[in-house]
């Protein structure tokens, strides 16, 4: 009965219904995913790669990422519902726009663009652009973008993948690599990141782009061998 | 006049704890014979069997507790939050050390009909063998056939972390003697096969009780109290009345619109959302439909209740504040009329989960948003979006105030420190 009544009261104008139906993400992502105005630990979801959204989606069921509203928020929802919602933002065009960083040293933007571009090989630190794209904007179908990003959340990501509060399928990169960076690194890295005005196009680039093959220990989770 | 009180408390206390280790005798009181065992074991591999128990194992939800968050399915690790501590679930896969491996029938009925364990300890009620004493030896031999059908997993169960005195397990000697009846459901003659099976399932496999029903300070139901709604304990949640009679939580309920939530997660009287929408979408939804059919006649069975004593009325600078926040952000989905749309957004008017007593699923249900759940029957459910970060708690107050006074419903006003503690109550 419910399924009927659903049929006949869908009919109004909603010219998404989609962008409806995730209303819930809405408050805090933005109605497409262009994330907050301001300084806040909350990331842009528009562009992302799609695998990447839904592993996340899937991190946040299974314990493998914390935050209290988003478990509770997609707890119920079935794994061919997460790979619709992550498609929707997937393929969401939201322009960018910029976002406050706190003031930072000379020496410890330069730290950061030193780490972005090049990392720190005496200490076995990949440069981001190494696996998140010569753009920053990721890479289909599993590299997450870092442009467009606040400096509160890059600072805390990488503060939680230091801390094992974040985790992934198999090993994980990122739990390597930010152990392998500073505090001061991790600030520099997402202070750095926070003031780029990125590219226009804040899609991912295509799977091809990924030239060289990621190191020995970095292991891409399961969503992506699912996909 | 207190202190004398509470000196006569901790006498009955340690007379019950030293009646019981008078009355516990710990050991196995049925050993099979290897014959026995190799009978049984031949019995419990009939496919037909291994099937009827992954239903009504279903049905009665076990992996929702016996299975840990991301975890393989019924190996435990959950920890159930009670209000005496936090008792993880155990390893009921048939592994021959960390689970059920090693378990006769006759483990499994004793434990499901008394809540004793395999070496005849006295189980803590967490486990619901208060209901699930009313599950008949057929139906627990198809869910032992099904259990010991899963790959078995070796995970070592963890100890219950509770506070002393509920940590000494002989106490529940003393508890079980106040509360616990064991017997299988008797069926009543008078009525249905149809209710009495809706019966069966309600106050037994399925547990309803356990949530929908007012626990007193040792945690135990009230039997008058059957189904009459409750606080969650130790979860934050409150489950409602279940009657469908005059003065009841789903006063007006048609079979249909019970079957609807049950089966889809959503009714034309409301949505499942908190601790219901996760036994919708792992257990109830996959009832068969003379099943659900069923528990919607039981339960438009059970008598009406005594009306609510009139409340006090929210003072109206607050409902006019509510009001406004309503028309700015409600309206949109849930209508100024509160009616909802059909088979989209639930209606607040007459909501059961908006006029329960206490107010905390209402509270609870602005400030964390949600989606219905996920079923066959509603694959791609809507949502409702938080505004714990948007709306103080006075705020918060004033908007649920608002939908619990409004068009038909009239039920107490909520507090802002309601609404403070309730922010901070974790969501699992």
């Amino acid at each position: 009965m419910a399924a009927n009544a659903a049929a006949q009261t869908a009919a109004p104008a909603k010219p998404d219904p989609m962008q409806r139906r995730v209303a819930a993400c809405a408050s805090c992502h933005g109605v497409h995913g262009e994330g907050l105005p301001g300084d806040v630990k909350i990331p842009r979801l528009a562009g992302k790669p799609a695998g990447y959204l839904l592993q996340q989606l899937e991190a946040f069921q299974n314990g493998q990422r914390h935050h209290a509203p988003m478990e509770y928020v997609v707890r119920q929802l079935s794994p061919e519902y997460l790979r619709q919602i992550a498609d929707w933002f997937a393929a969401q065009q939201a322009p960018y726009e910029k976002q406050p960083v706190p003031a930072q040293t000379a020496e410890a933007m330069q730290r950061g663009e030193q780490l972005v571009k090049h990392g720190d090989p005496s200490r076995g630190i990949p440069s981001c652009e190494s696996c998140h794209g010569s753009t920053l904007t990721g890479v289909e179908p599993m590299m997450p973008g870092l442009a467009g990003l606040s400096y509160a959340y890059i600072d805390a990501q990488l503060d939680a993948w230091r801390t094992h509060q974040r985790s992934t399928d198999g090993p994980g990169c990122m739990v390597v690599v930010a152990n392998r960076m500073t505090v001061g690194d991790v600030t520099a890295v997402a202070a750095w990141l926070a003031s780029q005005p990125p590219p226009a196009n804040l899609h991912p680039l295509p799977a091809s782009a990924q030239k060289e093959p990621l190191p020995g220990w970095c292991v891409i989770g399961k969503s992506e061998v699912q996909r | 006049m207190r202190r004398w009180r509470h000196g006569i408390w901790t006498l009955v206390l340690l007379l019950a704890l030293g009646l019981g280790w008078w009355l516990f005798v710990p050991g196995r009181l049925h050993e099979p014979t290897p014959a026995q065992r190799e009978a049984e074991s031949a019995q419990l591999h009939d496919p037909a069997l291994v099937a009827r128990g992954a239903y009504l194992a279903t049905v009665g939800d076990c992996a929702a507790c016996h299975t840990a968050r991301g975890g393989r399915p019924y190996a435990g690790g959950r920890a159930l939050p009670t209000p005496f501590g936090d008792v993880p679930a155990p390893n009921i896969t048939p592994d021959a050390e960390t689970g059920i491996g090693q378990w006769s029938f006759e483990d499994f009925w004793r434990a499901l009909h008394e809540g004793l364990g395999r070496h005849g300890e006295p189980l803590y009620p967490v486990f619901s063998y208060t209901s699930f004493t009313k599950v008949n030896r057929e139906d627990a031999q198809a869910i032992f056939a099904y259990l010991k059908s899963l790959p078995a997993v070796r995970q070592p169960d963890r100890a219950p972390e509770l506070a002393f005195p509920y940590s000494v397990r002989q106490g529940l000697v003393a508890w079980r003697a106040l509360y616990f009846k064991p017997g299988v459901f008797q069926p009543d003659a008078s009525r249905s096969a149809e209710w009495n099976r809706g019966a069966y399932l309600v106050q037994g496999l399925g547990h309803c009780n356990e949530c929908h029903t007012t626990r007193n300070a040792l945690g135990a139901m009230d039997e008058k109290q059957r189904l009459a709604g409750g606080e969650i304990p130790a979860q934050g949640w409150y489950a409602p009345d279940l009657s469908t009679q005059p003065g009841g939580g789903l006063a007006g309920w048609s079979a249909q619109d019970i079957v609807d939530l049950l089966k889809t997660g959503q009714s034309a009287r409301g949505t499942a959302f908190g601790p219901m929408a996760d036994v919708v979408r792992n257990s109830t939804q996959h009832l068969d439909d003379a099943d659900l059919r069923a528990v919607a006649t039981y339960l438009q069975s059970l008598p009406p209740r005594t009306p609510a004593a009139p409340v006090e009325v929210a003072r109206a600078a607050d409902l006019e504040a509510g009001g406004k926040l309503y028309g700015e952000r409600c309206a949109d989905c849930h209508g100024q009329d509160g009616k909802g749309v059909a088979g989209v957004y639930p209606p607040l008017d007459g909501n059961s989960s908006v006029t329960e007593p206490t107010g905390t699923n209402a509270v609870r249900g602005v400030l964390l948003g949600g989606f219905a759940p996920a079923t066959a029957g509603n694959p791609e459910p809507y949502s409702m979006p938080p505004f714990a970060q948007q709306l103080s708690d006075e705020d918060v107050a004033a908007v649920v105030n608002y939908i619990r006074q409004s068009w038909g419903n009239h039920a107490a006003p909520v507090l802002s420190a309601d609404v403070s503690r309730l922010r901070h109550t974790p969501v699992d």
